[in-house]
């Protein structure tokens, strides 16, 4: 057991905590991240030549980011960390490597996939147009690199991150042209209670929304997305919505962030063949785990937005825990009441979570609603018009079916954009609902993969849980 | 908005000069300049830049989609979409919003022939 | 003990399994006018004829096959018009390349062997290789050319069989598992899983890699094994490379084989295969496979150098001892039919094996030879 070889994949919230606990108790896991810095997507580093400090990059987080990456950086001489490393399968018992273009298997006794989320996306007409980003992607461009990703940005979707992206767009001195919500208020107040479960957190999201409104910045609610101006050689030149009165109007913009709350990045967990639910709340399916974050495979545990969007501080309870119960099923011993404590966290963090998804539901009814020349896949430009084709004239009821006849989910993305939404619109098409047209299974590899990859010179010699 | 005059923001080898930038640079503005080339025409960065951000403060689009619906500018910015992937002018693939911008790198926004055959 | 069941439908004939082989032998049977029914455990098309590579090619298979693949390959000539849909069929030609003298050999006796079946290969030279085709690579000693071969789009190809034959009257079942088939009387009683009845005077099996089982209710087992192709697919690139491209080797390390598709994707597999368990329907591609692939596929063009790979995937196929497939009556049951265990090389033969199995259950007889097929070599004593 003081031998077991764990591997952890992501250094956002959930790796990093999970990383802590491993090695607090003599391990040295591996810890495998895309990225080439620590922190994740939300305390995502910005390169070592900037110089904004962390308030003006994190704002109220500011404390936690700093802390998080404290902890980090306290670990490297604990941990083999392997940054600018992409696990891109996944077989039993071994994780499958990539790392500049060197590729490597490596065995491992647990493996705790803290993979963070993806923007869920749901397309509107002219969203393959240039100058649309996901709204994750917007802010990336800011905390990262500086940037405002066009000189006058609307923020269209729905969830708590349209309004904070959108204030710290204002703050920076972008131009934003407004912030257009599809969740009508209503619903806001229903969720009330399960949002309660966190109040400091409503409270901020609240603060955000004054704020933004402080700032004469339009923010509007029940909107519907029509569409997306522009044309295929400029991009965008404006966002054509219909108001919560009724009435279609157009935003001038040349740049459109857009998002409705987050998916998790799940490929490793399906490639690991852990078993999937359809979550009837947030309408996607979820890989399952246990309170601990165990899956149902043996040995690999999910933790983090990759498993449940509970947010930063759920993340970093979630990676604890994981790291806990791999511990435990690897004959350490882990006190009870540690276990526990993080327990009820999550269960907080859950309630808190189904909170969101009751205020900021993700817009199903909008996909049947599509025009049928809106683009679904990105990558192919396959539209809505061919996936109700394949769906209707060609039987495929399916999700992968769908996908095999009409190509909707075989681009370079593998599904990660359109895969929800292309659901969405199948079952509309046939009316039936949409657990019953199932999930694009995931496909190795998790991202492109070079043909000028090559395996690393003596694999065998591979040495676990060797500290950096 | 700011459009030029014909409204065109061209990508690949027979592009025009390069248009108005997509992206706004907000702060950060006082690093080291890096130099590199877009489809042979010079271009500037700033060091730290990822390939993505010093391309769109040069110009408005990364390369052109396969399928004929417009120019591509990239989605997601943190390596899931795979809108961004760009040439070297030697055949290499780079994911530009993965990628640090660095001196000297030339890039292509539609694939270079030479690494690509051409069927007689 | 079974409580009677009224069968829930009759037909001239039942074919257990949609692959490609079941779904095209339903719609030749209806253009013959007989009634039938076609059973499929999933959707039609959904195993190795739907995730197949989509080499629709004659060259290099077993000689005697080739009136057969040559049947199939006229049909895949008017697919379109036969099925009302299309299934990208694109006659680009295939070029079997090699690296060896002695294989440079090996392809010539064949393009003169093949020459009597009525295929009708074209030799050619390493520089006239390079000069036609640029984008093979300088290790190619040479290539045999087939410029009536190409490739088709596996995941439409079986399914438009399917619905053509639905449209013509056939009773396709999809998700109708098959338990038990058995002859009682005259006529085969076939039940599936969820209890439902199907009777038919006459039963042919297609049932993939699944066969054996259903056959071994016969007593007529036959020896397979089971294994996944490993298949690959890059990036969208420039469409230049038309025809299928094809290394001929004895070093199984060295077969790879690729295509691009109008589209742009270059579609390859090859190799070593994987392992697929049929009980599961599930197959996997190795990553060492992939990894062991990448050289091999820069060998045969080496413009591939820096592309990326966007997917990979197996299937699910029966590999007979002897490389051939089941296809031809029963040896031991009147009226019971075979056509399964193609041995990774079927997609091109099924439009052939349908008209030729409708032809046998229909005549009574076919004009394309069998006999290398039939069940009766795996019988014992
Ligand atoms: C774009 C974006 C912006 C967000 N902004 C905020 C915000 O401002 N405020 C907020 O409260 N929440 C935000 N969230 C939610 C936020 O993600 C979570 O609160 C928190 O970051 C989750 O932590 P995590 O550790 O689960 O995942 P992440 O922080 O996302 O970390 C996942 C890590 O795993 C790595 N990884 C994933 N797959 C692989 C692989 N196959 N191989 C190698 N490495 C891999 C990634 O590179 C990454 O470093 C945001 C989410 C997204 C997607
Ligand atoms: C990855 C891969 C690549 C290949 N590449 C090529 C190629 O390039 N060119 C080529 O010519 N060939 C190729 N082949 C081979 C070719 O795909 C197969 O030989 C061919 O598709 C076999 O068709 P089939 O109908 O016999 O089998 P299948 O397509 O497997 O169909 C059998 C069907 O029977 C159904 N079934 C089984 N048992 C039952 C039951 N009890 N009840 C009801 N239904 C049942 C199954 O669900 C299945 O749909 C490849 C095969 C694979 C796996
Ligand atoms: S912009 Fe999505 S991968 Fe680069």
């Amino acid at each position: 057991m003081a031998g077991s070889r764990v591997i952890v994949v992501g250094a956002g919230p959930a790796g990093v905590r999970a990383a802590e606990i491993l090695a607090e108790a003599g391990l040295a896991p591996i810890v495998i991240n895309e990225g080439s810095r620590d922190g994740g997507q939300i305390y995502r580093r910005q390169p070592d030549n900037f110089s904004r400090p962390p308030s003006k990059l994190y704002g109220t987080e500011a404390a936690k980011a700093t802390a998080l990456h404290a902890a980090f950086d306290g670990l490297r001489r604990r941990v083999d960390y392997r940054p600018d490393t992409l696990a891109w399968n996944v077989t039993p018992g071994v994780l499958h490597t990539v790392h500049h273009g060197q590729t490597q298997d490596i065995p491992f006794d647990a493996l705790i996939v803290c993979s963070g989320a993806t923007d869920r996306l749901m397309p509107v007409k002219g969203w393959n147009l240039s100058g649309t980003y996901s709204l994750g992607a917007a802010q990336i461009a800011l905390k990262a690199q500086a940037v405002s990703i066009g000189r006058r940005v609307a923020f269209l979707g729905t969830g708590p991150l349209l309004y904070l992206v959108a204030s710290q767009y204002q703050a920076a001195g972008a131009e934003v042209a407004g912030v257009f919500d599809t969740s009508p208020f209503a619903l806001r107040v229903k969720a009330l209670p399960k949002l309660l479960a966190r109040p400091a957190v409503l409270a901020k999201g609240l603060a955000l929304v004054a704020k933004l409104k402080r700032a004469g910045i339009p923010v509007e609610t029940g909107v519907t997305p029509v569409e997306i101006a522009g044309t295929p050689d400029a991009g965008v030149s404006g966002l054509v919505l219909r108001d919560r009165a009724g009435r279609v109007r157009e935003i001038a913009c040349d740049a459109v962030a857009l998002g409705y709350h987050l998916r998790p990045e799940t490929q490793l967990a399906d490639l690991a063949r852990c078993d999937f639910a359809f979550d009837a709340e947030s309408r996607q399916w979820l890989p399952t785990i246990d309170a601990d974050g165990r899956s149902s495979v043996p040995g690999v545990y999910l933790a983090g937005d990759g498993a449940r969007i509970l947010g930063a501080d759920g993340a970093e309870a979630a990676g604890a825990l994981a790291a806990l119960a791999a511990l435990r099923d690897l004959g350490h011993d882990v006190a009870d009441g540690r276990i526990d404590a993080l327990r009820r966290d999550c269960a907080r963090m859950d309630r808190f979570r189904r909170g969101l998804v009751e205020a900021f539901p993700w817009p199903a009814a909008n996909a049947a609603a599509l025009p049928d020349e809106t683009v679904v896949c990105r990558c192919e430009a396959i539209t809505a018009g061919e996936l109700r084709r394949v769906a209707r004239a060609m039987g495929a009821t399916e999700a992968n079916r769908a996908k095999a006849f009409s190509r909707v989910g075989m681009g370079r993305c593998q599904g990660r954009y359109c895969g929800q939404a292309g659901a969405e619109i199948i079952a509309a098409a046939i009316d039936t609902p949409v657990e019953s047209v199932g999930r694009l299974r995931g496909q190795a590899p998790v991202k492109p993969f070079s043909l000028s990859a090559t395996p690393l010179a003596d694999q065998k010699g591979t040495e676990q849980g060797t500290p950096a | 908005m700011h459009r030029d005059p014909d409204g065109s923001d061209r990508v690949g080898p027979d592009a025009g000069p390069p248009r108005h930038p997509r992206f706004v640079r907000l702060d950060e503005t006082g690093r080291t300049p890096v130099r590199f080339t877009i489809d042979g025409r010079a271009a500037t960065a700033l060091e730290g830049d990822t390939l993505l951000v010093a391309l769109l403060s040069n110009g408005a689009a990364l390369r052109r989609s396969e399928f004929g619906d417009g120019v591509r500018a990239g989605f997601c910015l943190m390596g899931a979409c795979q809108d961004c992937w760009v040439w070297t002018s030697d055949g290499g693939r780079l994911r530009a919003c993965s990628t640090s911008v660095a001196d000297g790198l030339s890039i292509a926004t539609e694939q270079p022939e030479a690494s690509w055959p051409v069927l007689a | 003990m079974n409580p009677i069941k009224t069968p829930t439908a009759q037909a001239d004939v039942i074919v257990v399994g949609g692959g490609i082989m079941g779904a095209a032998s339903a719609f030749f049977l209806r253009q013959r006018g007989r009634s039938v029914i076609l059973l499929e455990r999933g959707l039609v098309g959904q195993q190795a004829s739907g995730v197949n590579f989509g080499n629709v090619r004659r060259q290099g298979r077993f000689l005697p096959q080739l009136p057969l693949a040559n049947r199939s390959r006229a049909i895949w000539g008017r697919l379109n018009e036969l099925l009302g849909e299309d299934a990208e069929f694109l006659p680009t030609g295939h070029i079997r390349i090699c690296y060896r003298d002695e294989q440079v050999g090996v392809l010539e006796q064949y393009a003169k062997d093949a020459r009597t079946y009525g295929l009708d290969l074209e030799m050619i030279g390493r520089n006239a290789l390079r000069e036609r085709f640029p984008f093979i690579g300088p290790e190619a000693l040479a290539g045999s050319y087939s410029p009536t071969d190409g490739h088709a789009n596996p995941r439409l190809a079986a399914p438009a069989f399917g619905r053509a034959a639905a449209r013509n009257g056939a009773q396709v079942f999809e998700n109708t598992e098959i338990a038990v088939v058995e002859k009682t009387g005259e006529d085969f009683l076939v039940s599936a899983t969820d209890g439902r009845q199907f009777r038919a005077p006459a039963l042919l099996i297609a049932a993939g890699a699944w066969g054996t089982h259903l056959s071994s209710q016969f007593g007529e087992p036959v020896p397979q094994s089971v294994h996944g192709p490993q298949m690959g697919v890059t990036e969208p690139l420039p469409y230049r490379i038309q025809p299928v491209l094809g290394v001929s080797t004895t070093v199984t390390e060295e077969v790879v084989y690729l295509r691009q598709i109008p589209r742009g994707n270059v579609i390859f597999g090859g190799g070593n295969r994987g392992p697929a368990y049929p009980d599961l329907r599930r197959s996997y591609v190795l990553p060492t496979n992939t990894m062991n692939q990448l050289p091999q596929l820069k060998r045969l063009v080496p413009a591939l150098a820096n592309v990326n790979i966007i997917r990979v995937w197996s299937g699910i196929e029966a590999y007979l001892p002897d490389d051939r497939p089941v296809m031809g009556p029963s040896s031991r049951v009147p009226g019971l039919y075979y056509a399964f265990g193609f041995c990774g090389h079927g997609f091109q033969l099924g439009p052939g094996v349908g008209d030729v199995m409708a032809e046998l259950i229909d005549a009574g007889a076919t004009s394309t030879p069998l006999d290398p097929f039939s069940i009766a070599r795996f019988l014992q004593g």
